[in-house]
């Protein structure tokens, strides 16, 4: 019993409902914001140190015992993820403060970002289905209200599809718990680990396995899935599609970790070679994407679905080696890609426009801004000192290993096309003479920077502090690899 | 019992289906709530109805049901309520802006 864990998810929620008591007093949300997700940072490292020197730290709820109340479990690989989700936050927020137009600010921005934090930590937290699903809807909720916030014709347009997508796929989630309910008559993770593993994953279990990675594709944008995802991520500002793509599609891609490695996996080779493949298929159309477009918010945008596809590819294979290079790629992805939205604010706040062929020569007036783009380009790709090497490094092994030969190539030859369409924006809108009919504001955007450069220090830290973290890495794969840990922590207390 | 509310939610599924695959926007909120509704109706069914109990164990009880169901689905009304307003004033106001509820018209997305 730990209380600790339950605050990333009470802070939160205490301060989306002070903050909304202060809607027309826009300094002082701006303040609470920014302290309450700073005290998130410091409590979510306490807790990722608790559970590093004391193991798995579990919360029975209401002292409820565990298959029958509910329970809160913070295994490694959680915690380490609402760490991420609340540096995330609070670079998110700095960057929004001086970026969200006052419209926005008034009518309930930071309290939906803080409930959008709630949900995703909730996500991360909860050891039961059934909350899972509650949490998706609170992130999901807020969500809603961030991607229409300010109305333009866009943003309505896309909202529409995309509540549609999601009250679907919501539906199917809870269509999938109750078969799973009816089948092994408990929600509990932990409990439904335990019962599958005594009476043997039969036909049914199977099903409802791909029933599972139907309703988590769809939030976390695997390939037959993903349509919705990049009309919809384009349409709000982006500090809101920063979060969005570091976080709303990461729970997606932690609860198909989760249930695939703890409750499905006794039929690795059914379901964890069809999402071998479909990672697959995800990496390749998020390439050809990243490619084919000329706005680089879209080139950003596909970036992310090749990104699930390499991190869903390392769980597919089930190696250690695999497994343990997910998670160190899931953290260093949702980083880098916290980075990249931010950027890409910045360029679209500098030249008024997300066309590549609008603007060029950048990096003469705002020489910092491209190396800083330039050092997140190469950490995307996965070039060595910086962070997204080891990761792609582990899965591509892990997945030899698993002997999935062609996947793995396909990751490798992934990187170079990830690389050349970075490093088309960087080409293209950096190098090159500067364009005349083009307004660039020559004011050097000082303050947005700030947000940034914490995010490029992190990951330049993390990939050069490997050694350091990777004591943290290997104990979050092994609670992955071995269910035993969870059940243990979670029903023998 | 348990089959003939299987086939209540086997229609609702199908009748949600149907009015989600139409253009009209107002339509297409019905069927998410059709959706919605046969979704919880399964999640009753699947714990068991015996017979119309009510869901306390009492020391003489011959029967009683299964109260989680019953726990879930109201969350999941709860939840469910509150995406559909949300939903039917989005459609409202995207009524007003863009001066038409046919999805036909509202595909792609080329207003930059």
């Amino acid at each position: 019993m730990n209380n600790l864990i339950i605050l990333p998810i009470i802070i939160p929620l205490f301060t989306a409902i002070i903050l909304i008591f202060f809607n027309k007093n826009i300094k002082v949300q701006k303040w609470i914001s920014a302290i309450a997700s700073f005290a998130g940072i410091i409590i979510s490292s306490v807790i990722v140190q608790r559970v590093h020197e004391s193991g798995i730290q579990t919360l029975a709820v209401g002292n409820w015992k565990a298959p029958y109340g509910i329970v809160l479990v913070a295994d490694m690989y959680s915690s380490l993820l609402v760490l991420t989700t609340s540096i995330i936050a609070f670079t998110s927020l700095l960057f929004a403060f001086s970026t969200i137009s006052h419209d926005r600010e008034k009518f309930f921005f930071y309290p939906g970002v803080q409930f959008l934090i709630l949900g995703v930590s909730g996500a991360f937290l909860t050891g039961d289905l059934f909350n899972l699903f509650v949490f998706f809807e609170v992130m999901l909720m807020s969500s809603y209200l961030l991607l229409v916030l300010g109305s333009r014709k866009i943003q309505l347009q896309e909202s529409i599809k995309y509540i549609l997508v999601n009250v679907i796929s919501s539906a199917l989630f809870v269509i999938a718990v109750a078969y799973l309910y009816a089948v092994t008559g408990t929600l509990n993770m932990a409990d439904l680990s335990v019962r599958i593993s005594e009476m043997g994953q039969s036909g049914y279990i199977t099903v409802l396995a791909i029933l599972f990675l139907i309703v988590f594709g769809l939030k976390g944008a695997i390939f037959p899935l993903f349509f919705w995802l990049p009309g919809s991520y384009q349409a709000p500002p982006t500090v809101v599609t920063a979060l969005f793509g570091a976080l709303l599609t990461k729970v997606g891609v932690y609860s198909i970790t989760r249930v695939y490695t703890l409750i499905f996996y006794h039929d690795p080779s059914f379901t964890h070679q069809i999402l071998a493949w479909l990672a697959a298929l995800t990496i390749i159309f998020g390439a050809i994407g990243a490619i084919a477009f000329w706005d680089i918010k879209k080139i950003v945008i596909y970036n992310i679905i090749t990104a699930v596809g390499v991190i869903l590819f390392g769980i597919a294979a089930n190696t250690p080696e695999a497994v343990e290079g997910s998670v160190y790629y899931l953290i260093h992805d949702m980083i880098i890609k916290g980075a990249l939205f931010l950027l890409v604010g910045v360029i679209i706040a500098i030249t008024g426009t997300s066309h590549l062929r609008k603007f060029s020569g950048l990096i003469a007036s705002h020489p910092f801004l491209g190396w800083m783009f330039f050092i997140a380009a190469l950490s995307l790709a996965g070039i060595p000192p910086f962070s997204g090497f080891v990761g792609k490094l582990k899965i591509v092994q892990g997945g030899f290993e698993a002997g999935e030969y062609t996947i793995a190539f396909i990751v490798l030859m992934s990187s170079l096309l990830v690389l050349y369409s970075v490093m088309k924006i960087f080409i293209h809108g950096f190098w090159g003479e500067p364009k005349e009919e083009l307004l660039v504001q020559k004011k050097s955007p000082k303050g947005l920077l700030i947000p940034i450069v914490i995010l490029i220090a992190l990951t330049t830290a993390y990939g050069l502090g490997v050694e350091w973290i990777s004591p943290y890495i290997s104990q979050a794969a092994d609670t992955l690899l071995d269910p035993t840990i969870y059940i243990q922590a979670v029903l023998k207390e | 019992m348990e089959v003939l509310m299987c086939i209540i939610c086997g229609f609702l599924f199908s009748a949600a289906t149907y009015l989600m695959l139409s253009k009209s926007i107002l339509r297409i909120i019905i069927g998410t709530g059709l959706l919605s509704h046969g979704a919880h109706l399964l999640i009753l069914t699947m714990g068991g109805l015996k017979n119309g109990a009510a869901p306390l164990l009492g020391e003489h009880a011959k029967w009683y049901v299964d109260p989680l169901p019953q726990a879930l689905i109201l969350t999941a009304i709860v939840i469910s309520f509150g995406v559909t307003s949300f939903f039917l004033v989005l459609a409202y106001r995207s009524y007003q802006e863009l001066g038409t509820d046919d999805m036909d018209q509202l595909r792609g997305n080329d207003y930059e």
